[in-house]
C-alpha cells in the first residue's frame, strides 16, 4: 500500500504534506494536478507533514490536491545505452521528449528496454558472485559494457542459470542467481540504483598513484591531476572556465565522460552535442560523442532537479566505474547546485549559515566529492572516476562558502585569474595560486618520472621558479621602472614570459593546439628549458625584449604546427639558429 | 476568463507595502487575483491562508478590500496586431489604440528542451567595431551592457537594435525614465522601424513591483514571433537592476532571509528565467536578448551584475576613452561568449587572430601609459604600442564606427602594419603572408 497524502501549502517548489502512513526522508511522491503528475521529493518531515521540493512548476496547484507516494528514493536506471544519452537530472531523456518546449509532468524513460543488445556469458552456472560481480558483457558502440548483479543485492549469490551468447533484449532474463537463503532472483541487463547512496562493491580505495591527461598544458605539466582525483576550477564569469571543461572533455584520456551541466547556460549544453558527435576523439579515433553521457538541467530549469542531476552524474560514473573503466566527471557548476540548496533551505525558514547557505553545506560538498576515487574490484580490476567540478564564486571572490567548502574537499585547484583572462591569456589558470596535492605524492612524482621523462619533476619544478620569479620582478619593474633593476632581471622576466606564452597559454580553437599530448609537452618544456638555462650577453634591456619577442613568435608557431612535422622543424631550426645552437 | 463561481472576499488579514494575506479557499498558486481593483499575484498558500503580491503596491487598501481570484496566472493576448504598439506591464495599451484581439497565452510560460535548441550560429551585425570585431553577437545570444548610469547604454543599444538586421524589436523597459521612453519612441519613429517594434514600458512615475511583469511579458511576446512565426527577434530589457531591485522589495515584504547584497537567495534563477528564453529555434526563428544592468560605480561584484554575468553570454562595458574623448567598447573586459560560433567561420578567416593581437597590442599600451604615468622611460616599443591605441580607439573601439567587418578587419591590418613588425603581432604566419599590409 502506498502512503497518500494531501496538499496544505504552497511557496514556490516548496509544498507541505499532510499524509498518512509511513513516509522516508527523501522519498519520491507525486502530486496529482489536474490529472499532470507533478514529481517531487521529500526534504523534512514534521509529524504528519511532509515538506517536499517539487521537481517542476507549481503553478496552479492547489490546497487539497494529492499526493501518492512511491516507497523510494529518486533513482536512476542503469544498463546498456546510457551512453550517448542526454538525460534531464532527473534521467528523463530529453532526446525523446515530444516538441519544442518542456511538458510539465512529463518523464520520458531512460533506456530503451526494448533494445536488443549481443550479450556474452563471462559467469557461469554454478559460480559465486555477489552484488557488482560481471556476469556477461555487450557491446555499447564500441565499448564492452559489463552487465552486473545489481548493486542491490545484498549477500552472496550462486549463479543457477545463465543465457548462453546471442541477441537479448536489455529487459529479458539474462541470469538467474540464488541467495544464501535459498531464494532465486532473477537478473536483466537493467537495474535501478538511488542516486544519493554511493555505490559500493569494491574491495578497497587506494590513494591515486596515475596521473590523467587532459591534454592541457598547464594542467599536465604544471599541476597534472590523479586517474581518480578530484579538482575544482574556481573562476569569476568571463575567464574560460567553461572553455576550458570543455577542452578537458574533448581530449583526456579517459574512457567515459559524464558531463552534468548543472544550472548553466543552455547554449553551453547545445553546443556540446551539437559538437561532440562530429569530434573525434584524439585517443581512440571514434566519435567523441559515443563515450559522453550528458545529464543537464539548465539554469531556466526548475531549481529542485538542479540538484538530483549532480548526483544523478555520479551514480552514472559509478556504474561505469564498477566495469573497471576510466571514468571522468565534469560538473559546471557547483555553485548552482549549492545555490538550489540554499533556496530550499530559505524557504523551509531555516537557520542560514554564512551568505544565507545552509550550515550543512561544507559536509554535503565534502560527501559528494569523496564519491570520486580509484578502486579495485572484487576481480582485482581498477576502476576510476576523476571528478572535476567548476565553482562560480560570487563577486569573483575566493572567500566564499561554496569555494571554501570545495578547497577543503578537492585535491587539485585550478585558479582562473581575472588579470590573465583580461589579458587574454587563456586558459587563464594563474600559474603561481594553483596546486596540485598529488604532487606532493611520491607514488605520483614516480609515474612521472618513469612514464614522461627521468628528471620530469625536476624540470618542471624548474620551470615554476622561473615563473615565481618573473612575476616578483615583473612587479618590481612596475614599481622601479626598466632601468630601475639590473638586465638580469629583465632576462628573467622574459624567460617567464617564454614559458607562459608556450607553455601556459593555449588555443582552445586551434585544431592542433588545442590539445598536446604528453610527449609534446615533455618536448616542449624541456626546449623552453634549454632556451632558458642558455647564457645570454644582453647590452641593454631592449635588446633582451626583442630578442626574446622572436624566440617567443618562433616556438609559437611551433605550437600551431604538426608535431616534428615539416614546419615544426623549420621553426626549431630557425629557432636554434637564432639562439646560437648547431 | 471571470469565474460565475467565483467568491469574493472582503476581509485581509495582513497588509504590508507589497503583500496582503487573508483566508480563501480553493486557490491556485500563481494565479492572478484583485485588490481592491488592482492586480494582485499568489505568491504563497498556507492551509488557507493566501498571500497575495500587489503590483501596484497597497498604499490605501482598507481591510475590508474586496478580493476576486481571477483564477489564472498573468496573461497576454498575441497576435500580429502587437506590431507597433505601446503597452504598459499588464499588457495594457498606453498609446490610446484598440485592445489586442487574440490567442490568450500565460506570460512566464515553460523553457525550451536543450535538445530541441540549435546552437546559435547566424552573426548580428551592427557596424560598431567595437561589437562586431572584438565581440561578435549571434542571434539567439543573451548579453547585457553593464554601464554606469551616467553613461550612454540606451542610446548605444537604441543604435544597435536599428541597425541589427532583424524581423522584430520588443523593448521591456523597467524604471524608464519619461524621457528615455520619449527617447526610444522618437528613435524608433525617426528610423521609420515603428512597424516593427513593440514595447513594453514601466516608467519611473510607475510602482516598482509591477516591473515584475515586463520581461515575462515582452518575452511572450517575443515567442509568439519567433516560434510561431518564426521570425526573428531582438529583445531590450533595461533596466535589469532596477527589476532585480524589485523582487528584493518582494522577498524582504515575505520576511524571506536575504543573501549577497540584500538580493533574495533565489536571484540567480529568477534572473535566468528571462534570459534563458533567448533561443535559436530549429525552424529559424530566434530570440536574441540585449540588457542593460546598471553598476554602482562601476562594481561588478555586486550580486546583480555578478549573477547576470554568470548567466549571459558575455558582456559589453562602455568607457569614455580620455585619449580620444570618445565613448569605446571596453575591449578587455567586454566578452562575447558565442563570438567563436561565427568569427572565422561567418566572418574572414583572419578575423580571430586580428582581434586577439589587436586587443592584446591595446593591453601593452596600457602597460606602457602606467609606465609613462610612474615617471618612467618608455622605450621604443611602448611609444609605438601608444600611437597604435590612439589610432586604434578612434578607428576601431568607438561607438560612432559604422562600417563592414571587413573594413574593420583592413583597418586592423593597416594599422599593425603602421606600427609594428609582422613578428611583434605573432600572427600566424599564412596570415602574415597572406593580408600584412606591405
Amino acid at each position: 500500500m502506498k502512503s497518500t497524502g494531501i496538499v496544505t501549502g504552497i511557496v514556490s517548489n516548496l509544498v507541505t504534506i499532510d499524509f498518512t502512513g509511513h513516509v522516508a526522508e527523501n522519498e519520491i511522491c507525486y502530486i496529482d494536478l489536474n490529472g499532470v503528475k507533478l514529481m517531487a521529493e521529500v526534504i523534512k518531515v514534521n509529524g504528519n507533514h511532509a515538506f517536499v521540493q517539487v521537481y517542476e512548476s507549481t503553478r496552479g496547484l492547489k490546497i487539497g490536491n494529492t499526493v501518492e507516494f512511491e516507497g523510494h528514493m529518486l533513482e536512476v536506471t542503469l544498463g546498456p545505452g546510457l551512453l550517448s544519452s542526454i538525460y534531464d537530472g532527473l534521467q528523463n531523456n530529453l532526446t525523446t521528449m515530444e516538441g519544442v518546449y518542456l511538458k510539465r509532468g512529463e518523464y520520458t524513460p531512460a533506456l530503451d528496454l526494448g533494445k536488443e543488445w549481443d550479450f556474452t556469458p563471462m559467469a557461469k552456472a554454478g559460480d559465486k558472485v555477489q552484488a557488482s560481480d560481471w556476469l556477461g558483457e555487450v557491446k555499447e558502440g564500441w565499448l564492452p559494457h559489463k552487465i552486473m548483479v545489481p548493486f542491490s543485492f545484498k549477500g552472496n549469490f550462486k549463479v543457477k542459470s545463465i543465457v548462453p551468447a546471442g541477441t537479448y533484449k536489455a529487459s529479458d532474463k539474462i541470469a538467474v542467481l540464488t541467495n544464501e537463503k535459498g531464494d532465486d532472483r532473477e537478473v536483466s541487463m537493467i537495474q535501478k540504483w538511488p542516486v544519493k547512496v554511493a555505490v559500493g562493491g569494491y574491495v578497497e580505495k587506494p590513494r591515486p598513484s596515475r596521473v590523467l591527461e587532459t591534454g592541457v598544458r598547464t594542467i599536465d605539466t604544471l599541476n597534472p591531476i590523479a586517474e581518480g582525483g578530484t579538482g575544482f576550477i574556481p573562476g569569476p564569469f568571463g575567464c574560460g572556465k567553461t572553455v576550458l571543461q570543455h577542452a578537458i572533455a574533448q581530449h583526456s584520456d579517459a574512457e567515459i565522460i559524464v558531463m552534468a551541466a548543472c544550472g548553466e547556460r543552455a547554449n553551453e549544453v547545445v553546443e556540446i552535442f551539437t559538437e561532440f558527435p562530429q569530434l573525434i576523439d584524439s585517443h581512440t579515433g571514434r566519435k567523441l560523442m559515443e563515450r559522453t553521457t550528458i545529464v543537464c538541467n539548465t539554469s531556466n530549469m526548475p531549481v529542485a532537479a538542479r540538484e538530483a542531476s549532480v548526483y544523478t552524474a555520479m551514480t552514472i560514473c559509478e556504474y561505469y566505474r564498477q566495469m573497471g573503466m576510466k571514468v571522468l566527471l565534469l560538473a559546471d557548476s557547483t555553485s548552482r547546485w549549492a545555490q538550489a540548496l540554499r533556496e530550499m533551505s530559505n524557504r523551509m525558514e531555516e537557520l542560514p549559515g554564512a551568505d544565507a547557505f545552509p550550515v550543512d553545506l561544507s559536509a554535503i560538498i565534502s560527501n559528494f566529492y569523496a564519491r570520486a576515487g580509484i578502486v579495485t574490484l572484487h576481480n582485482g580490476k581498477s576502476g576510476s572516476i576523476t571528478f572535476i567540478g567548476t565553482v562560480s564564486p560570487a563577486g569573483g571572490n575566493l572567500k566564499e562558502p561554496v569555494t571554501e567548502s570545495t578547497k577543503k574537499a578537492a585535491r587539485c585547484f585550478y585558479a582562473l585569474s581575472q588579470s590573465r583572462a583580461d589579458k587574454k591569456r587563456y586558459p587563464s589558470v594563474d600559474p603561481v595560486d594553483s596546486y596540485s596535492k598529488y604532487l606532493e605524492y611520491p607514488e605520483v612524482c614516480e609515474y612521472l618520472d618513469t612514464k614522461v621523462d627521468k628528471e620530469w619533476t625536476e624540470k618542471v619544478n624548474h620551470a615554476k621558479t622561473i615563473i615565481r620569479r618573473g612575476k616578483e620582478i615583473y612587479e618590481q619593474i612596475n614599481i622601479l621602472g626598466d632601468d630601475g633593476v639590473p638586465i638580469s632581471y629583465h632576462e628573467m622576466y622574459w624567460k617567464s614570459e617564454l614559458i607562459d606564452f608556450v607553455i601556459l597559454q593555449q588555443d582552445a580553437f586551434d585544431p592542433i593546439d588545442s590539445t598536446t599530448p604528453m610527449e609534446r609537452q615533455e618536448y616542449m618544456l624541456s626546449l623552453v628549458l634549454e632556451v632558458c638555462d642558455k647564457k645570454y650577453d644582453f647590452k641593454t634591456f631592449e635588446e633582451c625584449s626583442s630578442k626574446f619577442k622572436e624566440i617567443i613568435n618562433l616556438m609559437r608557431q611551433m605550437n600551431y604546427s604538426e608535431f616534428k612535422g615539416e614546419d615544426f622543424n623549420k621553426f626549431q631550426a630557425q629557432l636554434y639558429k637564432m639562439i646560437g645552437n648547431e | 476568463m471571470n469565474n460565475a463561481f467565483q467568491k469574493t472576499y472582503t476581509k485581509l488579514d495582513s497588509i504590508t507595502k507589497a503583500t496582503v494575506s487573508l483566508h480563501a479557499q480553493g486557490v491556485q498558486n500563481d494565479e492572478l487575483a484583485k485588490v481592491a481593483g488592482r492586480l494582485a499575484q499568489v505568491v504563497k498558500i498556507k492551509e488557507d491562508l493566501v498571500t497575495l503580491q500587489v503590483f501596484a503596491g497597497t498604499e490605501g487598501i482598507p481591510t475590508n478590500a474586496e478580493v476576486e481570484f481571477l483564477g489564472e496566472p498573468p496573461s497576454l493576448n498575441v497576435s500580429d496586431e502587437l506590431s507597433g504598439r505601446f503597452f504598459n506591464a499588464y499588457g495594457d495599451p498606453i498609446d490610446g489604440g484598440p485592445r489586442i484581439e487574440g490567442e490568450h497565452r500565460f506570460i512566464g510560460g515553460p523553457s525550451v528542451n536543450p535538445y530541441k535548441r540549435k546552437q546559435p550560429s547566424e552573426l548580428i551585425p551592427t557596424g560598431i567595431a567595437g561589437i562586431d570585431l572584438n565581440n561578435t553577437l549571434v542571434s539567439g545570444q543573451k548579453i547585457p551592457f553593464f554601464a554606469d548610469p551616467d553613461q550612454p547604454y540606451n542610446q548605444v543599444m537604441a543604435q544597435v537594435a536599428l541597425r541589427a538586421d532583424v524581423d522584430k524589436i520588443i523593448l521591456g523597459g523597467m524604471g524608464l525614465s519619461n524621457d528615455d521612453y520619449l527617447y526610444f519612441k522618437q528613435a524608433f519613429e525617426g528610423a521609420g522601424a515603428l512597424n516593427k517594434i513593440i514595447s513594453f514600458v514601466n516608467t519611473t512615475e510607475e510602482p516598482p513591483v509591477e516591473r515584475l511583469l515586463i520581461p515575462d511579458m515582452a518575452l511572450c511576446a517575443a515567442e509568439y514571433f519567433a516560434y510561431d512565426k518564426n521570425e526573428k527577434v531582438l529583445v531590450l530589457l533595461t533596466d535589469m537592476t532596477l527589476y532585480a531591485d524589485a523582487l528584493s522589495i518582494v522577498s524582504n515584504r515575505m520576511d524571506q532571509i536575504p543573501s549577497k547584497d540584500s538580493m533574495p537567495g533565489s536571484l540567480y534563477s529568477d534572473l535566468a528565467k528571462i534570459y534563458e528564453k533567448a533561443v535559436q529555434f530549429p525552424d529559424g526563428g530566434s530570440i536574441t536578448i540585449i540588457a542593460v544592468t546598471t553598476l554602482n560605480e562601476g562594481d561588478i561584484t555586486h550580486a546583480i551584475p555578478d549573477n547576470t554575468g554568470y548567466i549571459t553570454e558575455g558582456q559589453l562595458f562602455l568607457r569614455y576613452d580620455t585619449d580620444t574623448g570618445k565613448v569605446i567598447i571596453d575591449p578587455f573586459r567586454s566578452l562575447s561568449r558565442l563570438k567563436q560560433n561565427v568569427i572565422g567561420k561567418k566572418t574572414r578567416e583572419d578575423h580571430g587572430q586580428v582581434m586577439n593581437t589587436g586587443v592584446r597590442l591595446y593591453a601593452d599600451a596600457a602597460n606602457a601609459k602606467t609606465k609613462l604615468e610612474n615617471g618612467f622611460d618608455l622605450s621604443d616599443y611602448d611609444k609605438r604600442c601608444l600611437e597604435f591605441a590612439k589610432d586604434y580607439s578612434n578607428k576601431l573601439l568607438a561607438i560612432d564606427v559604422n562600417i563592414s567587418i571587413n573594413q574593420m578587419l583592413d583597418t586592423g591590418w593597416e594599422l599593425f602594419a603602421k606600427y609594428f613588425t609582422p613578428a611583434e603581432t605573432g600572427i600566424k604566419q599564412k596570415f602574415i603572408d597572406k593580408y600584412w599590409k606591405k
